[in-house]
């Protein structure tokens, strides 16, 4: 939790040099030398030919298929367009589309405010702190499939909480959520900030541990009260903790699959689909690869529209600060 | 910060009501992240006409581990009424060799990028950095034909495999990050003792990397073994990971719902990333951050 490792920064030119081979004026180079020289190449060699053709060949490998009239087999007949404007023009896509914004929304919204007040209360010198972190942090340890089995099960409308109401007392209530097209979604973010709001309160804890002291030793004595020192003070000088924690939860909203599988398998009907469940069914279940590949990549333009900003300017610090 | 909140408060009834407050305030928190958990064991632990008849916050009357042994080795998933056992020796089975090889890979590439430097290995490292981030529904389909061209869809070789690769952006990272703070005096010293690439690796780095080797071995523990994405794509039947299990036995529509059996499975698929996440804390928090704030 200490020390999240530093970006990764591009090197000083007076760190590079020294070891490096070219570097070596060795006189008489002996054949051993030589291979000893490369060694380092030939040991990253392996994975990274891996990533080229894992990851880059696999991501057009699948742009391709997305061009394509693939069904429950690819197909490389060129196809156009075709796939992204039936992609645009199904309301399941635009269902999954919605959903996205509104769980997203909502996901990013609630574990940032339940991860800051949490960090913030947890920062006042608690007794039991180090046992209210594991508690509160636990969630993030387990399967999505763990805790969406768990969730649904408390939600169930006939056995879970809204019994559980009508026993205490509420004999009127109804907590139908899982079953309500209308809802099903926001069970869907309870259950999601349940799991993550902790890892942002790890987060802001540690920038919070790292604000320095006397500044706000300063602010007392001037008189000003907790409540304006942090919102004046602490919170405006962890600013890149918030960026960092938005573009995370961000990412894992994009992600999002299985606990929406565990929770509600999409339903009821397709309301709670997301777009990688939209991609899933239609690659798997319906036979419909072309359209799963559109989506795909409609997925992974979200995420790099997302990313690539963010990293460039992480680089970017990382270069500065040498 | 104790101090620096109420140093100067007029009365200390005040400050002890506030402390007070935040005290309950936390505590309800801490009773609302570990419901589930508890609703889960008390669940797990009742006869299914107790479910019935009590609520979810009532503890159980009778204590039986009936729905333990049955969730192990006779709840039926899909044709297959041998619990959920096999599928959680598969799990073991993946998460294994997959954590090894790529903590491994990881940590000698990490090596080779930073302590013997080439001409584009930042650029190599860029590249390879670019695997954290991609959703992977956009690598599912050609995967799923490799694995079907190369004989190993349906298998747990190539759920590993599948693991190793993608893990390995992740391990990079890591290991790359942990030496680049590592003097390269060190290596220089070596050098001039005659010591090679390997007997440096071995001797020196290794070591010295031990508590990244933790983080790496947790993080990706964690990774495959809550997997479901992949294991659900790329298997079916008899080679499932436990997570996929799970979902199974629980969505099954057949017969009448236990629902104590459902979360003995779903405990007994969380209890080892839970280990893990107790007795290695420290170093839990520390993977989830290095590889969320990167990736």
């Amino acid at each position: 939790m200490t020390h999240p490792p530093s970006p990764p920064s591009p090197p000083s030119p007076s760190g590079v040099s020294a070891l490096s081979p070219r570097h070596g004026r060795i006189p008489r180079r002996t054949i051993g030398a030589r291979i000893q020289a490369h060694l380092s190449q030939l040991v990253v060699a392996p994975s990274f030919a891996v990533s080229l053709v894992f990851v880059y060949g696999f991501i057009l490998w699948t742009a391709y298929i997305s061009f394509t009239n693939s069904r429950m087999l690819p197909s490389y007949d060129w196809a156009g367009l075709r796939q992204y404007v039936r992609l645009w023009s199904m309301p399941r896509w635009y269902v999954s589309v919605e959903n996205l914004f509104v769980f997203g929304g909502l996901f990013i919204g609630g574990c940032l405010l339940i991860g800051i007040v949490l960090a913030i209360l947890l920062d006042q010198r608690i007794r039991a702190e180090g046992t209210l972190r594991t508690i509160f942090l636990y969630p993030m340890a387990l399967s999505f499939i763990v805790t969406g089995t768990t969730w649904k099960w408390i939600l169930n409308p006939g056995l879970g909480l809204e019994k559980t109401l009508h026993d205490i007392g509420f004999a009127g209530a109804s907590f139908d959520w899982l079953i309500n097209p209308k809802m099903a979604i926001y069970t869907v973010v309870i259950a999601g900030i349940w799991q993550s709001s902790g890892f942002v309160m790890a987060l802001f804890l540690a920038a919070l541990r790292g604000v320095d002291q006397d500044i706000i030793k300063a602010a007392h004595m001037d008189g000003a009260s907790m409540t304006r020192i942090y919102m004046g003070i602490i919170l405006p000088s962890i600013r890149p903790v918030f960026l960092s924690a938005i573009v995370i939860l961000a990412h894992l909203a994009v992600k999002s699959f299985d606990l929406v599988i565990a929770l509600t398998g999409g339903g009821p009907g397709y309301a709670t689909d997301l777009p990688a469940t939209f991609m899933y069914t239609m690659t798997f279940n319906r036979n419909e690869m072309g359209l799963g590949a559109a989506s795909a990549m409609m997925m992974l333009a979200t995420v790099m529209a997302i990313i690539v900003p963010y990293l460039y300017s992480e680089l970017r610090g990382g270069t500065k600060n040498g | 910060m104790v101090e620096a909140a109420f140093p100067s408060s007029p009365s200390r009834l005040k400050s002890v009501l506030l402390r007070g407050l935040l005290y309950g305030v936390l505590i309800l928190f801490a009773l609302y992240y570990l419901a589930p958990l508890f609703v889960m064991v008390t669940t797990s632990v009742k006869s299914l006409s107790e479910i019935r008849e009590g609520t979810l916050i009532s503890l159980p009357r009778v204590v039986s581990l009936d729905a333990w042994s049955h969730a192990w080795d006779q709840a039926c998933i899909g044709v297959n009424c041998h619990g959920v056992r096999p599928f959680f020796w598969n799990s073991v089975l993946i998460a294994v060799p997959g954590v090894v090889i790529s903590t491994a890979l990881g940590a000698i590439n990490g090596y080779a990028l930073t302590k013997w430097r080439f001409k584009g290995a930042n650029v190599i490292f860029a590249m390879m950095l670019f695997g954290c981030f991609i959703p992977f529904q956009v690598i599912i389909l050609p995967m799923a034909r490799v694995l079907g061209i190369i004989g190993l869809s349906n298998s747990i070789p190539g759920l590993i495999l599948v693991h190793v690769v993608y893990g390995l952006a992740f391990t990079t990272l890591f290991f790359r990050n942990y030496f680049v703070g590592i003097p390269g005096e060190l290596v220089k010293a070596a050098t001039i003792d005659g010591a090679g690439f390997f007997t440096i690796f071995w001797r020196i780095m290794v070591p010295i990397a031990l508590p990244i080797i933790v983080v790496s071995v947790i993080w990706q523990f964690t990774q495959i073994w809550n997997d479901f994405l992949f294991g659900a794509s790329f298997t079916s039947g008899a080679s499932q990971p436990m997570t996929v299990a799970l979902n199974n036995l629980v969505n099954t529509t057949t017969g009448v719902k236990r629902y104590n059996v459902d979360m003995a499975a779903a405990i007994m698929t969380g209890l080892p990333t839970l280990i893990v996440y107790i007795f290695a804390g420290k170093y839990f928090v520390r993977g989830l951050t290095a590889g969320s704030v990167k990736g």
